[in-house]
């Protein structure tokens, strides 16, 4: 099956379609991870964007069970479906794995997600480190429209100005109980990744899930909880006013919170604090930090367009910096239970360095201020 | 602060142990030079890279053997000893030095991780205790420490079980037991092999996926897994023999990270500092797992992985033992990132073994738990079809994955019945089973290949299949996405096709194009879109062709060669650009070259390179025969050679036209014949007379080359091992018992510069296996004058403009062997030998037009101020079955050298630094059937000296005679400490020689060299041995750094 994929700039490359057939928008972003590609496939924070894996080849071990699953949660997945507006890879590989249920290309046409393979991958990421992160149209099969009219469409299409978090955040509240539990953390819903749930329910939390538009504050004292995640997200922060008063209103209340990726720009945001976008992301599992407290350096899975300002900072301190580009990774409160990791402690994918923040933020559940 | 350090090398090259200990012991001493810090080398492999004073302050050409370092470390008084770049040699030689308190005495620090944690890490009682603190699981085992013991123990393990053994090389020794009889038959080798006599017991985890990480570590506590390797062959594969996968492809991100957190704690449980492999086995169909075993140490897969990832392990493992710390360290491929993070890889690389077995009588072919390749390639695509296609090319044994053999017409069940039995190569043996009819699932559950590259290789054949009747241009497009070479796709369609497309150039950048990249380290895909290289007007370039693969007979000689010539090339202002496949190697290190092509060396490959980089002209010499044999097909395409030209290196390749040649100018060579059928090799004997020769070009069941004493013999040899036809000649020479010398020569067409060599053991041993010593002892000076005379007619007839070898065979007369236009296995050793560089002086010959010693028309030897003597190292242990003896066919994988101002210390530095020799302090064992006076006189000799001698019934007639039902007793229970033989005689001796070797007793196969080490060992009983670095025998050569330092990559 042909496949094109047009980007902002004009560029123009062919490939071989894969998945389901038709157009699909988005921005256009790489992924340096070289495993797990369900999960990357399930990010919520990936929404409206068009997914390239440089790993060069996808598909190997299939599409792990839904149903291997833990507390109601599966274990090989960070939502309940394919989140990308689109993928492109380089190799399709027919997969084997005991966990597998189908084949990669039968569960994007499942899902209704184009894709499309035998692409220069190196190249096109070439061209993002280049030009920055692009907007892109990625068609599969035939189609009618004109090359131009697709072409100008994505031009007027701008990421930056869409919140995805309303396409992300559910409807209603959910929860999830683990046996023995003991704390309750209320989870600002704004995408959260099932790998943040899980690490939770580990540390015997029960979950409350929030749509991000209930007051959380709100929600701990009606819940009885012990604490309040401000969770991962697609999207540009600064389009969240809302989300933001909340957030002050949250730092303000004083109650142990802790934020992950979006989470932390919502804070730091909250704080006063500037974002910027980064020019094409740090999204890899192979992604250095400097805990500036200690002096260790850790490898951390990174999934991010947009970055904190250091300098407008208030109330809140530089924590841990990437190694790469001295870029904010973490943050804690001055005064208050507060930490927030711009990188993901979770990984899923990528390695489990980091997973001991949520034994630190169970200690600050626990005993109060983070110490850190 | 330290200010001197030495380090350890890993001596000779065995099967085990090969060229990837001379590329991490390179790269530490580049981390220590650019610290300022004087190096001293302790390595008797002469043939390497880093035993130069280009690479080390000092260098002792000594054995591995604690006295002899306690000597150097007693003289140089260093503050520091590395342990960890040198194999298992140097590390288990660091222990003893540590526990025998030599450390202590002198005040020597052990740099990088503590021997206690080295200690926990090879002990497997230590270490199993030790993961069992530290909750990491192990299979279910138990450590024995004699035989008794293990009997006992491996009642409470369930069949089948896998004996894994303490402080060894290669899984030497280790064996999986499917039953308790197996068990006896080879628990008592198991032990022999143990540097400390233990062996494990474990389930053998049949079929369960074999993964490995590589795990740096610094003194904070830092750490990263630089490369997740999967081995393609499940469990009970040698890692060594195992095609191994990087980075990991079959596991899901649960598994990966399970699998990496594991191996980052074995490493913290071990204290790491540096770099540690971690070998863990996992269940194919759950979450389980086990930690198998980790080295502490640069390896065999820390070496790949450093040429998998783009990330100096050695080097950076280096500075870490200096207490840098990760973050502090720059990744030199970007300049702006640090040493702290994993690679990330957007291309697969296939590594694949290179086995030679077809040499050696009766050995064991099974790919099992203990290793017997000798070399290995390694392949860069951008997907597995085009990588397993690729390594297969680059194992250079004359086929393709789907190529001559998978067209051979035979049956299913001949096909299944090698995939029982896991022989080498077994893509190759998949491929053909796929095609004839078997299905994946069952190959699966014989091999335990996961599906997942049963896939592959299944995609393979469909579309090779397919290739036979579509010749669409798009097709095979498509094929050559599918790595089919020009070669495969006229062999499968049947027609000549002409040259196909070109592939396009990718950088190896360990970020996935993430930042912009410095690198030169390239490979070439057709599964892309365009090239990340412009080629832009620059310096003059000048290509050099790679050896390829290590095979007995090509091993890091070579890539000394290739190295050493690329330094005088760039000296002289060229851009010097790489080719070689070989990931073991000094000239596969991005950081020693302006450019390195990791590809294939093939005439396809090479036209490509050379249409896009137009170089001056390519260098072949240097490479070996795997280069220099495509040089007349390259010529005829149009390829600017250098050096001496294609024509006449197919004059001396071609034996009738050299032939020819050699009567033109009157010198004489012994009589021969190239026969095409069996009556003229029968008329031929009766001409000349016995014995001869006889290389057949068609190879049955390993016979190849042989010497016959007489007409039985012949028929014999004929009727068995070779097909005589006009299509499969072979070549008949006359036999002379004589004595064998070279010439190791460079000439400029108007002048030779050589170092002459001569052999210990007689003629008829290949030169590779011979015993070299120089400057010579037994040759007549008429006899060197008419050598000489020959190797400068031979350099200005052929206008040899480069690096030559010709050899001879000496008695009333000098007859000419061969000559070799190109590089030969001694010229490391003659280099060393002499205070000379053949290599530069190659280099002068091909650029500056004239060698800047000798003199015109003349022949000059360049003058001796020691001995030298070069002892080859044979790997009988390691080759389960083997019939160990010397022939005309090479079998030695390696070779060590040593110097001195006596001969007999010299030989014996030399020979003891091959393994296993020591200095008997026991019995001996001495026999010969056919009763040679040089064995009767060693035996006499060594009686002198108080030994108690054994020999044979039928042998020797003095010494103890016993049966060799007796000596077979003796042996097994330790009873003789060295076996001294001669020829062949396999029917009678097998087993004595075939348990020498099982149990690591010094065998020694030539009377000769037995003769003369006698006489060395009653000299060491009167005198000390001679203990004194390189520069102490010739003056040290102005150092000239030309290599690249990391930090000067920044820029």
């Amino acid at each position: 099956m042909k496949s094109i994929l047009l980007l902002e700039d004009g560029t123009y490359i062919e490939g071989r379609g894969f998945g389901a057939e038709g157009i699909t928008y988005g921005e256009v972003v790489f992924t340096t991870g070289m495993v797990g590609y369900p999960e990357s496939l399930t990010d919520p924070s990936y929404r409206g964007q068009i997914l390239i894996m440089t790993h060069p080849l996808i598909g190997n071990y299939g599409v792990p069970n839904i149903m291997i699953s833990k507390n109601g949660i599966p274990l090989h997945y960070e939502s309940d479906r394919i989140q990308v507006s689109g993928f492109i890879i380089n190799k399709l590989m027919r997969g084997s794995h005991w966990t597998s249920m189908m084949e990669l290309d039968e569960w994007l046409k499942r899902e209704n997600i184009p894709g499309m393979e035998e692409v220069d991958t190196r190249a096109l990421v070439k061209k993002i480190r280049e030009y920055g992160v692009m907007m892109g149209a990625l068609i599969v099969g035939e189609t009618e429209k004109d090359m131009d009219e697709i072409l100008e469409k994505i031009r007027e299409m701008r990421y930056d100005k869409i919140r995805f978090i309303d396409q992300a955040s559910p409807k209603h509240i959910i929860t999830y109980e683990t046996e023995k539990w003991n704390k309750k953390v209320i989870v600002v819903d704004t995408g959260v990744k099932y790998g943040i749930l899980r690490e939770f329910l580990k540390r015997r939390f029960n979950i409350i899930r929030i749509p991000y538009k209930m007051d959380p504050i709100n929600a701990f004292e009606s819940f009885k909880a012990d604490c309040i995640l401000f969770g991962n997200g697609p999207g540009n922060p600064a389009l969240l006013n809302d989300l933001i008063e909340k957030a002050k209103n949250v730092i303000e209340y004083g109650v142990p919170t802790m934020g992950i990726c979006l989470g932390c720009q919502i804070l730091a945001l909250a704080d006063g604090a500037d974002i910027y976008k980064l020019k094409y992301g740090h999204r890899g599992v192979n992604k250095p930090v400097k805990d500036l407290k200690t002096g260790k350096a850790l490898i951390t899975t990174q999934n991010h367009g947009y970055a904190i300002k250091a300098e407008t900072l208030d109330r809140f301190k530089v924590w841990m910096i990437n190694i790469d580009d001295n870029s904010v990774e973490a943050i804690f409160h001055k005064d208050k239970p507060i930490i927030a990791t711009q990188f993901h402690p979770e990984a899923s994918p990528g390695p489990l360095d980091s997973n001991w923040l949520f034994d630190l933020f169970t200690r600050i559940v626990d005993g109060g201020y983070h110490g850190v | 602060m330290v200010s001197k350090v030495i380090i350890l090398g890993s001596g000779a090259i065995k099967v085990g142990e090969a060229a990837e200990f001379d590329y991490s012991g390179s790269q530490a001493l580049k981390a220590l030079n650019e610290e300022g810090i004087e190096t001293i080398l302790v390595n008797p492999n002469v043939a390497t890279i880093q035993t130069s004073h280009e690479m080390s302050d000092k260098v002792y050409f000594l054995p591995l053997k604690p006295g002899f370092v306690e000597k150097v470390i007693e003289r140089e008084k260093p503050d520091a000893l590395l342990i960890g770049f040198g194999g298992q040699t140097a590390l288990s030689l660091g222990v003893t030095l540590y526990k025998s308190n030599v450390l202590k005495k002198y005040g020597v620090k052990v740099l990088g991780t503590s021997i206690e944690g080295v200690e926990k890490a090879l002990d497997r009682k230590k270490f199993r205790r030790l993961m069992i603190e530290n909750s990491l699981p192990t299979p279910p085992g138990k450590s024995a420490v004699n035989v008794d013991e293990a009997l006992e123990l491996v009642e409470s393990i369930k069949f089948p079980v896998v004996v894994r053994v303490s402080f060894n090389l290669g899984g030497r020794g280790s064996y999986i037991a499917w039953n308790k009889e197996e068990f006896k038959n080879y628990i008592t080798r198991a032990f022999a092999q143990s540097g400390i006599g233990e062996v494990s017991i474990e389930k053998y985890l049949y079929h369960w996926k074999e993964i490995e990480f590589e795990v740096v570590e610094d003194k904070e506590g830092n750490a990263v897994a630089v490369a997740c390797l999967e081995n393609l062959d499940p469990m009970g594969v040698h890692t060594g023999d195992s095609i191994v996968i990087a980075p990991c492809q079959t596991l899901t991100n649960r598994e990966y990270q399970i699998l990496r957190s594991a191996a980052i704690k074995v490493a913290e449980a071990i204290g790491l500092i540096g770099e540690c492999n971690v070998q863990l086995a996992l269940d194919p169909k759950s979450e389980k797992f086990y930690i198998i075993e980790t080295n502490p140490r640069m390896s065999r897969s820390s070496a790949l992985a450093s040429k998998a990832t783009g990330y100096p392990l050695a080097y950076i493992a280096t500075k870490l033992a200096l207490n840098h710390t990760l973050d502090e360290l720059i990744n030199g491929v970007t300049g702006v990132t640090t040493a702290f993070f994993e690679p990330s890889l957007d291309y697969v690389v296939v590594k694949i073994p290179r086995w030679d077995l077809d040499k050696f009588e009766n050995v064991n072919k099974r790919v099992n738990t203990e290793m017997k390749s000798i070399g290995e390639v390694m392949a860069i695509g951008r997907t597995l079809h085009e990588a397993f296609q690729k390594a297969i090319r680059m194992c250079d044994i004359g086929d393709e994955l789907i190529g001559k053999y998978y067209e051979k017409n035979e049956s299913l069940n001949i096909v299944m019945e090698r995939l029982r039995n896991y022989q080498p190569y077994i893509l190759m043996h998949i491929a053909k089973a796929l095609k004839l009819g078997a299905k994946i699932e069952e190959i699966y559950r014989i091999t335990g290949v996961d599906p997942f590259y049963l896939y592959i290789v299944n995609e393979l054949i469909e579309m090779a299949e397919e290739l036979r009747n579509n010749t669409d241009e798009e097709f095979i497009n498509k094929a050559k996405k599918y790595g089919f070479s020009d070669w495969q796709i006229n062999f499968l369609t049947n027609r000549k096709l002409g040259r196909k497309s070109s592939p396009f150039v990718k950088q190896i950048d360990t970020l996935a194009g993430e930042f912009p990249a410095k690198t030169n380290y390239l490979y070439t895909t057709y599964n892309a879109q365009e090239n990340d290289i412009s080629y832009m007007k620059g310096k003059p370039k000048i290509l050099i062709l790679g050896a390829g693969t290590f095979r007995i007979g090509v091993s890091v000689e070579f890539d000394w060669a290739v190295v050493n010539f690329a330094k005088s090339v760039r000296r002289r202002g060229y851009e010097t650009i790489i080719l070689n496949y070989n990931p073991e190697t000094v000239s596969t290190d991005w950081d020693i070259n302006d450019k390195l092509y990791f590809e294939e060396i093939t005439l396809e490959r090479i036209l490509d390179i050379y249409k896009s980089e137009m170089p001056e002209g390519i260098v072949a010499f240097s490479g070996g025969q795997l280069a220099n044999s495509l040089a007349k097909k390259l010529e005829q395409n149009g390829v600017k050679f250098l050096g001496t030209s294609g024509v006449y290196i197919d004059i001396a390749e071609d034996r009738a036209k050299f032939s020819r040649l050699l009567e033109n100018l009157n010198i004489k060579q012994p009589p021969w014949i190239e026969a095409k059928n069996i009556n003229e090799v029968l008329s031929f004997a009766d001409e000349v007379g016995f014995p001869l020769i006889i290389r057949p070009s068609y190879v049955l069941s390993g016979t190849v080359m042989k010497i016959v004493e007489n007409e039985r013999e012949l028929n014999k040899y004929l009727s068995l091992a070779a097909e005589v036809s006009p299509e499969y000649p072979v070549v008949v020479s006359k036999f002379m018992d004589a004595m064998e010398a070279e010439v190791d020569a460079v000439s400029d067409g108007e002048k030779v510069v050589g170092v002459t060599l001569e052999h210990i053991e007689k003629a008829g041993v290949h030169s590779g296996d011979s015993t070299m010593v120089t400057p010579t002892r037994y040759l007549r000076r008429d006899d060197l004058k008419k050598m000489h005379e020959i190797a400068l007619e031979l350099a200005l007839t052929l206008g040899i403009k480069g690096p030559f070898n010709l050899q001879y065979l000496i008695n009333q007369d000098v007859y000419v062997l061969e000559l070799n236009l190109r590089s030969s296995r001694s010229m490391p050793f003659s280099s060393k030998s002499r205070g000379v560089n053949l290599m530069e002086l190659s280099a002068q010959a091909v650029f500056d037009g004239n060698l800047s010693i000798g003199e015109l028309n003349k022949y000059y030897e360049v003058p001796a101020e020691a001995y030298a003597i070069k002892t080859p190292q044979f790997s009988w242990a390691q080759l389960q079955n083997a019939y160990p003896f010397l022939s005309a066919e090479m079998r030695s994988t390696g070779e060590v050298a040593s110097l001195g101002s006596k001969f007999e210390d010299a030989l014996l530095k030399s020979w003891l630094s091959a393994e296993p020799n020591r200095i008997p302090e026991g019995d001996i064992l001495i026999y010969d059937y056919n009763k040679s006076k040089a064995l009767d006189d060693a035996l006499k000799i060594l009686r002198r000296l108080d030994y108690h001698i054994f020999t044979l019934e039928d042998s020797l007639t003095s010494g103890d005679q016993i049966s060799e039902e007796k000596a077979i007793k003796l042996l097994r229970i330790g009873g003789f400490d060295l076996v001294m033989t001669d020829g062949y005689a396999k029917e009678k001796d097998y087993k004595i020689r075939r348990m020498s070797a099982d149990l690591n007793i010094p065998l020694v196969l030539d009377g000769n060299l037995a003769y003369e080490l006698s006489k060395a060992f009653a000299w060491i009983k009167k005198e000390n041995f001679e203990v004194k670095e390189l520069g102490e025998y010739y003056k040290i050569p102005i150092r000239v750094n030309t290599v690249k330092t990391f930090s000067e990559n920044l820029g």
